[in-house]
């Protein structure tokens, strides 16, 4: 069983690094404020989110049904179907198919599914070499860490820690941070593995089970290379990303763009119905977890979830704490409530990295009740027993206290004994972890009890029930 | 008259007993007639906040022995009315939980929405107020605008209150909505992120050049007051209940 991650102090990490911190939140802020001005440009948008939520809840709800009838399109239309019912049956398909063509290079763009399924260890390990197409995930490849964000993996990276990531690995010039010359240096190494590479691999934004369509939307256009360069495509796909038909697709193209970064789309929305001529196209669904999840009576929403990142970039906590603190696929607030679904005891810390303040729920596009959530799932953790003894200690005490009115009396009284009872909701577990960055609210003199007891003596009898 | 039964949340009656007072005294000028139940304690959300909801079930349903009677409650805070209203799952159902349920109201709302009060001609404050409302106010009972529902139109009772007090002029600051950073026990859990919020609300506060801060929520309040102690700034917090009260500067 793996250790608990630790988010509070990765994310004190983060924080003590001010540069970094004060661009993610500069930068990332920037990305709500223009997702509220792309918002504000379609008077119907609170409607699309109804119409977005209840197209994927409808088709959540018919899941078997839907993936029946693409696998059937998809067929139709020339695809190889494969159903993967976890991450190592996934990576197996893959790789299977890989070494079946006697393929041992890859470029793909960026997909979370294959980030979950950890595919490129797995590939790497059996002679495979992957190169990464989308900028910010090379960039993370480079530097051999995991995404720190859903849609710009290497947010919390600075063009200078990039500059001079690339002149290591790359020989470019170090001193060099301007975004474009970064661009055309990444651009100039991986092309030759785009149009040298005998596979290609994409994931996917939406399937559409009328059609057996594949979407994917990107800004760099990576994929489309990666798709339509190489003779061989795999596309893998988790199962909540089916939708019905072309119809809903454009409900969600609408949301997509301008809940992510605040565009009206995004710069290549791109629909593969089939193989190129003489070429080969798989589609691998994913399950890893998934129906396990739809079963799920309070969680089964998150299944909703387009990927957009919207939650993160208006996350007060995401903002200051960098992705990677999350030690997780998804990060942020739906991260938080998809995580333990995958692992309970890793992520059993993440629903307290929150404070609740539901901005996350208001920015999802398909209105995922996100903070209310995260709250289901802190009673969770309480039911599966991970929450700390010694915290749980402190609210046994605590309940004890404030559930005999002559217990909290003596205790509030006197005012020292106030300060050694009452901050203890707050402090269990980090010795004085109030008065680390703040200072502790003085005891008045007389508490508003005692004050009551004085001036209103008359009113004193009233007791409620 | 109405009678209406004051909640004094825990950390009010401990750390800042003079809010307390300022709603009672406030109520009382408004002719209500409030009765103060000295068995109660605390409404159980900082356990059930921490997931510890069996260890909250105790202190909820004795909050609920105690207001359960009522036909209306009236408590100085946002945070805690969201909690009864919204997550009073703790404890065993009753007759007396629904009821408390059902009628309890924070400050705000009972000023705005039930009184319907508009003017407070008691009070004068000659104070240029940053105005924070709390995540529980704005978005867990709708006391003003929430920015990310980018078409609502824009409204904050609290607001609304204030400008029934003389001489008080209300600053615009950046990212007014945004979380301070208090969340209950994560203040606690995750200090550091927190304190870095409660920085950096006042930060973009400070750039408003008020003289005072104010809110409907005193546990924010104790948080950003903790913050800006830490660092050597000496702005006065107020409870809006002092202000609508007439607190003298």
């Amino acid at each position: 069983m793996s250790r608990p991650v630790d988010q509070a102090k990765n994310a004190e990490t983060f924080l003590a690094d001010t540069v970094h911190e004060e661009r993610l939140d500069k930068v990332l802020w920037a990305m709500r404020m223009k997702r509220d001005a792309a918002a504000r440009q379609v008077p119907e948008w609170e409607d699309l989110r109804t119409l977005a939520s209840d197209i994927k809840e409808h088709t959540l709800s018919n899941l078997s049904d839907y993936l029946i009838q693409f696998e059937a399109s998809a067929t139709a239309n020339g695809m190889i179907v494969h159903w993967a019912r976890d991450a190592h049956e996934h990576n197996q398909i893959v790789y299977d198919i890989l070494a079946g063509q006697g393929a041992n290079t890859l470029v793909k763009s960026k997909s979370m599914l294959t980030e979950e399924c950890e595919l490129r260890p797995f590939l790497e390990r059996r002679g495979i070499r992957v190169t990464e197409t989308d900028l910010g995930e090379r960039i993370q490849q480079l530097d051999d860490q995991p995404p720190s964000h859903i849609v710009g993996p290497a947010f919390h990276k600075t063009t200078q820690d990039v500059a001079i990531l690339f002149s290591q690995k790359y020989g470019s010039d170090p001193e060099n941070e301007d975004a474009p010359y970064l661009a055309g240096v990444m651009r100039e190494h991986t092309r030759p593995d785009i149009l040298n590479a005998p596979a290609g691999m994409t994931g996917a934004n939406f399937v559409v089970a009328e059609t057996g369509a594949i979407v994917v939307a990107t800004n760099e256009g990576n994929a489309d290379l990666s798709a339509n360069t190489p003779p061989l495509h795999i596309c893998s796909v988790g199962i909540e990303k089916i939708i019905p038909t072309t119809e809903s697709l454009a409900v969600f193209i609408r949301l997509l763009a301008r809940s992510a970064v605040g565009e009206t789309i995004t710069q290549y929305t791109s629909t593969f119905r089939g193989p190129r001529k003489g070429a080969t196209m798989h589609v691998i669904l994913v399950d890893n977890g998934r129906s396990a999840r739809l079963g799920m009576k309070r969680f089964w929403h998150s299944l909703k979830c387009i990927r957009c990142a919207a939650c993160m970039n208006t996350c007060p906590v995401y903002r200051r704490s960098g992705g990677l603190s999350y030690g997780a696929t998804y990060m942020g607030p739906i991260g938080i409530i998809m995580m333990p679904t995958f692992e309970i005891r890793k992520y059993s810390e993440l629903p307290f990295a929150s404070t609740l303040n539901g901005s996350c729920t208001n920015v999802c596009p398909v209105k995922i009740d996100i903070h209310e959530q995260i709250y289901g799932w802190r009673e969770v953790m309480e039911d599966n027993g991970q929450i700390q003894i010694v915290k749980k200690a402190a609210m046994r005490v605590a309940d004890k206290v404030l559930s005999h009115p002559a217990l909290y009396r003596m205790a509030t009284t006197s005012v020292s004994t106030a300060l050694e009872v009452l901050p203890h909701f707050a402090i269990y577990n980090r010795l004085n972890a109030w008065g680390k960055h703040r200072d502790v609210p003085e005891a008045a003199a007389e508490t508003f009890h005692e004050w009551h007891r004085a001036h209103r003596p008359k009113d004193d009898e009233v007791v409620g029930a | 008259m109405m009678t209406v039964a004051l909640m004094v949340p825990c950390y009010i009656d401990v750390f800042f007993p003079r809010v307390g007072i300022a709603t009672l005294e406030l109520l009382e000028k408004l002719g209500v007639d409030v009765v103060y139940p000295k068995d109660q304690t605390c409404c159980g959300q900082p356990m059930a906040n921490s997931g510890c909801y069996e260890e909250a079930r105790a202190t909820e349903e004795h909050c609920a022995r105690v207001f359960g009677s009522f036909d209306c409650v009236v408590t100085p805070s946002g945070s805690c009315t969201h909690h009864i209203r919204n997550k009073f799952t703790a404890g065993a159902d009753s007759p007396e939980k629904q009821k408390l349920v059902r009628n309890t109201y924070d400050l705000v709302e009972f000023l705005y929405d039930v009184l319907k009060i508009r003017e407070f001609p008691w009070a004068t404050f000659a104070q240029k107020i940053a105005l924070h409302t709390s995540c529980s106010a704005i978005r867990g009972l709708n006391m003003a605008s929430m920015s990310e529902r980018v078409h609502d139109p824009v409204f904050s009772k609290p607001q609304a209150l204030l400008s029934g007090v003389s001489g008080v002029q209300v600053v615009e600051f950046e990212r007014v909505d945004e979380c301070c950073g208090f969340g209950g026990t994560f203040a606690a859990t995750e200090e550091a992120i927190s304190a870095k919020m409660g920085y950096d609300k006042l930060a973009f506060m400070r750039k408003a050049t008020p003289d005072c801060i104010v809110s409907s929520d005193m546990s924010c309040l104790m948080h950003l007051q903790g913050c800006a102690r830490r660092q050597q700034q000496d702005i006065p917090f107020y409870h809006l209940a002092e202000v609508l009260n007439g607190v003298s500067v």
